[in-house]
């Protein structure tokens, strides 16, 4: 499920862009499916827009000297949009992926992310969006040049050819894409230009090296943390303890400001910042400060009444989304009925760079500068808190020192902005890794009940969900809401297996703690309650784990095939190494389907994770290293929370606030992972996030094998 | 008159206060930003520089613990023969996702090739357990060290 932008012209996107600022995103997009014939076309911007460089459209740019720069539009967090997103414009551009340079996109229409719709990098979208359109305007940028050649040399443009950036005519002719590109940015493009076939394909689908490493291991790449301006000035920020609160008076502003480097105190709408001519400074002055807040709704809000509230939802009657059969009359003929309850926590997204932003705001423009998931929704909403128009705010987009979804919210953009303004200067805010941690959007509780009907031979008749949680997108996208449902939150809730009778139901439940969409979103607990019920399901049979689910798969071709790689891979069937015992789980999330088998351990009651393998079908892959660098950093990161993640709440305050109280997986504790890729031709599947989701259960279902213990609760934990 | 000591071979005078961390003296007053603040409390490693030779984390050490040492952070590398071979690893290993981490890790893994040329694995464990990389590419960084190691 995905959204698309009704109206995709430059109006509608300033429009769009105005509607966020009001918190209204939803109002400007519709829900739907989009369709890759939907979005081919690639949107062109009036050369006039990019005088005086040459840039035949939104995505490349030529200049004189030859200098190819492709255009990203997908922030770089690690996920390795920074080289799969040229390498589809290289590939129809007939240019050496080495040649190229790497510019990040400003917030703009052609921009926008079509399968979310808004200019937003987030749900394993970036490749599964870009696969066509980047590869036609890679395409029309080629054509583009061509028919300028023609023209010079007065030939039929069918006669050229290209070559590392030189156009090459029928006796020998040859010119540069750089002493092309100007004629070429003058010429109308072609609507629909021949693309490759797969099998023509010199770039993708190789596993070329990353663009962005050489810079990352030289510390000479930028993250927004180490953005400089001239005159820019460091905030630190005190925000209220309680998320939601508000300041009402705060003292010890002259002590701080007879500090060294201290240059104001200045209350904003949610904190109240100290601005200094280092960031230590504006540190050690916020110490001198006291606050006193309005500490808003969750003053008295704990874990123990938010688990109470939940555990009431959960027993309200659901919003249905699936149904089919009549699960009802099946349970009461069934042989058996089985039931459990699976929970998970909140959890904290942590990147290394803890969130930061640097605004510039002057009377009549703002600049911004840093890390952000969501450039239009922080173009929009700095509009409105500034007082300029959308127009008349720039913003250069850094690399992300991680994301895994809290950047999608720009609550520090717009805190830097306030601070900018406030003190008529650039000002770069950071927060601390507390601040980080106490003021994070924060992934949503769940509780998942599932009840099965199993008949005589244990094979189940009928499976039924609910799950209740908080939804994100009530927040964030109000108008995505819709008889009491939203996408966001049942992905991967219908379970694959070929069961008769089957309903799922949802319950939108808001805590009252603040949500953010988190690595692989509702995946997470949606397969861990299904993955670990389907394993309680052939326990309760008797069965072979791998057995039962693929009787139950028989007419799925491509969870068969993963399922056989990655179990035959893993040694299933055979004894595992003493002490150890495995587990398996299965999805398909973004488009790709997985199958992961993890190895344990027990002893202690410590549950340490030795191996994980895992087969995945992506259809088509752009860059099959970078496909294995996240799936390997989806299982490090799915593991931090299986083992430890868990963040509560006392007196309203989040009681986490570092990595020795929120622990996560590090070296000593990786496992080996072997990796088994798939790819068949099919439409390219999501790989960034999904199999985060699959780690949970599948280091639960080993737990189990080894012990017989069924652990229902996220983090795992056997003492 | 401020603190004097050296950073990557410079003779440096800092005249920022004693209390002051080393991590944001290199980074607001040097100008050297490849050095990270992860958690300001020694728990993550992405500050991690050396001091007359021995990996430790910025965010703790108070400027005056440095006065007369010699500092090197990440910025200088490339020109250490240990340090040179581990960034080649790490670009032939395609270590790095989002990368901040990644100044720490090659700073803590040039402190141990120096100390230990051939390590096993759990000399990595052991050396390298302070870095946290939330990207999670300690499988890829284990195998650069090795790399490395193996180049010497």
């Amino acid at each position: 499920m995905s959204a698309v932008l009704q109206d995709r012209s430059r109006r509608h996107f300033l429009k769009t862009t105005v509607a966020v600022s009001g918190g209204l995103l939803g109002s400007g997009l519709i829900v739907g499916c989009a369709s890759m014939s939907s979005m081919s076309t690639p949107k062109s911007l009036p050369p006039s827009a990019f005088a005086p460089g040459a840039m035949p459209n939104a995505w490349v740019k030529i200049s004189p000297d030859n200098q190819v720069t492709i255009i990203n539009a997908r922030v770089e967090m690690g996920q390795g949009t920074f080289t799969s997103m040229p390498m589809l414009v290289a590939e129809e551009l007939d240019v050496p992926i080495t040649m190229i340079r790497v510019e990040m996109a400003p917030a703009k229409e052609p921009y926008i992310n079509t399968m979310l719709g808004g200019q937003l990098t987030g749900g394993s979208t970036s490749v599964r969006e870009a696969y066509d359109p980047l590869r036609v305007a890679g395409a029309q940028a080629r054509a583009l040049l061509m028919m300028a050649a023609a023209e010079q040399w007065k030939v039929d443009a069918a006669s050229l050819r290209t070559e590392n950036a030189f156009v090459i005519g029928p006796a020998g002719q040859r010119a540069s894409y750089g002493e092309l590109a100007e004629a070429a940015s003058k010429l109308q493009p072609p609507k629909s230009p021949q693309l490759k076939a797969p099998s023509a394909f010199k770039v993708i689908g190789k596993p070329v090296n990353r663009l962005d490493t050489p810079s990352k291991v030289d510390g000479s790449a930028e993250f927004g943390i180490d953005v400089k301006l001239q005159g820019m000035m460091y905030a630190a920020l005190a925000q209220c303890p309680v998320i939601g609160g508000k300041p009402i008076s705060f003292s010890g502003a002259e002590e701080a400001m007879k500090m060294p480097g201290v240059k104001q105190v200045v209350q904003i709408s949610d904190g109240v910042a100290v601005v200094a001519d280092t960031y230590w400074h504006a540190r050690k002055g916020l110490n001198l400060l006291t606050v006193k807040w309005d500490e808003g709704a969750l003053a008295e809000m704990n874990s123990a009444k938010i688990d109470a509230a939940l555990k009431t939802a959960a027993a309200k009657p659901g919003a249905v989304f699936h149904k089919s059969g009549d699960t009802d009359a099946a349970l009461r003929s069934a042989a058996k009925k089985v039931e459990a309850t699976y929970r998970t926590p909140f959890l904290s997204h942590s990147p290394m760079e803890p969130m930061n932003y640097t605004a510039d705001v002057r009377a009549d423009s703002v600049k911004l500068y840093g890390p952000c998931q969501f450039p239009q929704l922080a173009v929009g909403l700095t509009a409105a808190t500034a007082g300029v128009k959308p127009e008349q705010v720039t913003i250069q987009t850094t690399f992300l020192g991680g994301g895994f979804g809290r950047r999608i919210d720009v609550d520090y953009v717009i805190q830097a902005v306030e601070i900018s303004k406030a003190v008529s200067a650039p000002v770069k805010l950071v927060w601390s890794r507390e601040d980080d941690m106490k003021h994070d959007f924060y992934r949503p509780i769940s509780s998942t009940t599932m009840v099965a009907g199993l008949d005589a031979q244990g094979m189940p008749s009928s499976i039924s969900l609910q799950v209740t949680s908080p939804s994100v997108t009530a927040r964030m996208f109000p108008a995505f809401v819709k008889d009491g449902m939203e996408p966001f939150m049942l992905e991967a809730a219908v379970t694959p297996y070929g069961i008769p009778n089957q309903r799922g139901s949802v319950v939108i439940h808001d805590t009252g703690l603040r949500v953010g969409y988190w690595r692989s979103v509702s995946h997470v607990m949606n397969v861990f309650a299904n993955e670990s019920f389907i394993d309680e399901l052939a326990a309760e049979a008797k069965k072979d784990p791998v057995e039962y689910r693929r009787a139950l798969l028989a007419k799925e071709p491509r969870y068969l095939n993963t399922l056989k790689i990655a179990t035959d891979k893993s040694g299933w069937g055979k004894a595992a190494p003493a002490g150890r015992s495995r587990g398996v789980a299965v999805m398909e999330g973004y488009g790709t389907y997985i199958v992961l088998v993890a190895e344990v351990s027990t002893a202690k009651n410590e549950i340490k994770v030795h191996k994980v393998t895992v087969a995945a079908d992506l259809g088509s892959m752009v860059n099959p290293n970078i496909v294995r660098q996240q799936i390997e950093s989806s299982v490090i990161f799915g593991m931090s929370a299986a083992l430890f993640g868990e963040i509560t709440m006392k007196d309203g305050v989040i009681e986490q606030s570092n990595f020795h109280d929120y622990p996560v997986v590090r070296m000593n504790e990786s496992p080996e992972i072997d990796i088994t890729l798939v790819a068949n031709g099919e439409k390219p599947g999501g790989i960034g996030e999904p199999v985060t989701a699959l780690i949970m259960p599948a280091v639960a279902n080993a737990v189990f094998a080894g012990t017989g213990k069924r652990l229902r609760n996220l983090p795992l934990r056997l003492a | 008159m401020g603190i004097q000591f050296n950073v990557n071979g410079k003779a440096v005078d800092v005249k920022a206060e004693d209390d002051t961390p080393l991590l944001w003296v290199i980074r607001d007053e040097i100008g050297l930003t490849g050095t990270k603040f992860g958690c300001g409390m020694a728990l993550c490693g992405a500050c991690t520089v050396h001091l007359d030779g021995a990996p430790v984390r910025s965010c703790q050490t108070p400027l005056s613990a440095v006065l007369g040492k010699n500092v090197v952070t990440i910025e200088s590398m490339a020109s250490n023969p240990v340090g040179k071979k581990l960034q080649a690893a790490w670009i032939a290993h395609d270590v790095p996702q989002c990368g901040y981490c990644q100044s720490g890790q090659i700073m803590s893994a040039a402190a141990l090739l120096t100390a230990k040329p051939n390590p096993t694995d759990s000399d990595i464990d052991q050396a390298m357990s302070g870095n946290i990389c939330r990207c999670g590419t300690y499988p890829r960084i284990r195998a650069a060290i090795h790399t490395a190691a193996k180049g010497a």
